[in-house]
């Protein structure tokens, strides 16, 4: 074992010797490489976040949402509709809720308005998502002024901004006392623009949802899981715009990297020869090529690695944000928890590091079964 | 006294079966003794080279046989080849062939790095014959800054780093001037004296007159002169 140890040690210190002698070469191929990890990687840990932060968020969105329709167009709820579909057995809680979309000319930003039924802010004060402050360039005690449903101009106090935590879904929300969002948008204090419910047991959720959808036949039923595979589409979409660039890249690196990897040249193969005939045997050259190939493209995936992780998870991802996150004017800007899938570790590593690997180990097989004199004139 | 290798019926074809098929050694029969200097002597093409690969086991004969201390090595296998070059034979190219960019040390020990012994003991092993062949001031020094005579002596000291019983130098002097040609033939024979089998090619006649050769092999046209 010992003696194992020592050849690879000295095996190791060769290779990074050989490395050394053609830095600018290796260089310049290891910084490609981990260009092409950092794409990769950066991708892969943001969307990755994502998803988590989105589910971790739905968590605690209500299990089934309804909206009326009319004509296939949004109509609002009333109380007498709320009323019966709260008895659908199953149903423990229905709550109907109030909100619009409003346009805002000034930070050309849409805004969501909603006047929640718990806790809302005082009459004349809002609270605020932080794209929201971010756009107007609020902060607690601003005024905000916007334009009403009847035309005139509404005046309301900023009393709070959400933290950049929860930006993911309430980046663009503005939230109001229900009278003041009656007066804004005039309308009665007995509609709503839809209802949550809560369900007794989870199992059923899908049976619930089907009774609920019966009871009120022209309303459109949404289930949280279907609203998670609504973003998880929508991240998979961007990335996939994302990967297929990353792979026309990738694939372009490949060629590069196959092309130094698979062919050695005069050089290289008059070393081998040089090598094989003071004494080393084959294993000994496979070890070496091994060990660089993996020095690369091990090195190269880590360097690439890291940086994604600086990149996305103490840079806010800055560099691939706008191709992926771009579902709503305001960007959120949101802190990601850090997170791996070993999953896709994994598979990033084997699609980088084992090719390449593998790539310099056949030329070098081939080079170290001739024979050393025929290497060194350059005849085989 | 015994041979120590042995070449029976030995040809050496290089791109064989092609239009540009080149017999370079033609049914050679030759015994080399243990502890004895020999050279291979005769003009360009004659084969000489060729035939100091095929003695070292760093080419592989056509057809015919090598033996090597009464073992048939010409058809074993690489990794086994590979195994009795590493411990009988030690070799001084005519063009040193050391690596660029390492220092003389480094150049020294790279026989000895897939041995399984340590770094410190084949750093000790190399000054120790860095030292004795006169370069203990450039063992750090990279190997293309060396004169020719310096570069020499460090391909030497790597022949002799795994302690083999043949030395084997193709044209040794080729490069050198007359002063140097003979610190190299005096090298040779303190290697003789401690009990190595030396093989070199040479045309020079001054190598071949000398006083510290035993033996005198001619080729010509790739075949053993009687």
């Amino acid at each position: 074992m010992r003696a194992w140890i020592n050849r690879q040690s000295l095996l190791v210190d060769y290779t990074l010797s050989a490395l050394a002698r053609h830095g600018g070469r290796n260089l310049g191929l290891f910084v490609v490489y981990s260009g092409i990890v950092f794409v990769l990687a950066s991708t892969m840990l943001f969307t990755d976040a994502l998803r988590r932060e989105a589910r971790l968020l739905l968590a605690h969105s209500p299990e089934v949402l309804l909206q009326k329709l009319k004509a296939g167009r949004h109509a609002y709820l009333t109380r007498e509709d709320l009323e019966s579909l709260g008895q659908v057995r199953g149903v423990s809680r229905v709550e109907g809720r109030r909100w619009g979309y409003f346009y805002d000319p000034v930070a050309g930003a849409n805004y969501t308005l909603m006047a929640p039924g718990v806790d809302p802010p005082d009459r004349g004060r809002i609270d605020v998502g932080d794209g929201v402050a971010r756009a107007r360039g609020l902060a607690v005690g601003d005024t905000l002024s916007l334009r009403s449903a009847a035309g005139g101009l509404f005046v309301l106090v900023v009393g709070r901004v959400f933290s950049a935590e929860s930006s993911l879904v309430a980046a663009d929300l503005v939230l109001m006392h229900p009278t003041d969002w009656e007066a804004f948008f005039q309308l009665p204090g007995d509609v709503f623009t839809d209802a949550a419910f809560t369900v007794d047991n989870p199992q059923e959720v899908r049976n619930v949802a089907r009774k609920i959808g019966e009871r009120l036949p022209e309303a459109r039923v949404i289930l949280r899981e279907e609203l998670l595979r609504t973003y998880a589409s929508l991240f998979d979409w961007r990335e996939g715009i994302l990967l297929a660039l990353a792979g026309i890249a990738a694939a372009a690196f490949a060629i590069l990297a196959w092309n130094k990897a698979s062919g050695l040249s005069a050089d290289e193969r008059r070393e081998i020869g040089i090598l094989k005939a003071i004494g080393w045997d084959t294993r000994a050259v496979l070890t070496m090529k091994m060990w660089e190939g993996a020095l690369i493209s091990g090195g190269a995936f880590a360097v690439g690695f890291l940086a994604a992780w600086v990149h996305v998870f103490h840079l806010e991802a800055a560099l691939i944000v706008p191709v992926l996150e771009g579902w709503s004017v305001l960007y959120p800007r949101f802190v990601l928890t850090p997170a791996v899938d070993a999953v896709s570790l994994l598979t990033l590593g084997l699609l980088t590091v084992l090719p390449y690997t593998l790539a310099t180990l056949v030329p070098a097989w081939r080079a170290a079964v001739t024979d050393p004199d025929q290497m060194m004139r350059g005849t085989e | 006294m015994s041979a120590l290798i042995e070449l029976a019926g030995v040809t050496k074809v290089f791109h064989e079966g092609q239009h540009n098929a080149l017999v370079a050694l033609c049914d050679v029969d030759l015994a080399l003794e243990a502890g004895r200097i020999t050279v291979l002597q005769g003009p360009s093409g004659s084969g000489k080279s060729t035939l100091l690969s095929v003695l070292g086991c760093l080419a592989r004969p056509t057809s015919g046989r090598v033996r090597v201390a009464g073992e048939v090595v010409s058809n074993l296998p690489e990794a086994f080849l590979a195994d009795v070059r590493r411990r009988t034979f030690g070799f001084v190219f005519q063009q040193f062939h050391l690596i660029g960019g390492l220092s003389a040390r480094t150049n020294v020990m790279l026989p000895a790095y897939p041995t399984g012994r340590t770094h410190s003991e084949i750093a000790r092993r190399a000054a120790e014959l860095l030292g004795q062949l006169g370069l203990e001031k450039l063992t750090d020094a990279r190997v293309e800054w060396l004169s020719g005579g310096e570069q020499q002596r460090v391909a030497i000291a790597r022949a002799l780093i795994n302690d083999p019983r043949v030395v084997i130098a193709d044209e040794p002097t080729a490069n050198l001037d007359s002063a140097l040609s003979a610190e190299f033939l005096g090298i040779l024979a303190g290697l003789r004296d401690e009990g190595r089998t030396v093989i070199m090619s040479s045309h020079d006649p001054r190598v071949c007159e000398a006083a510290v050769v035993d033996r005198v092999v001619r080729l010509l046209d790739g075949k053993v002169e009687a």
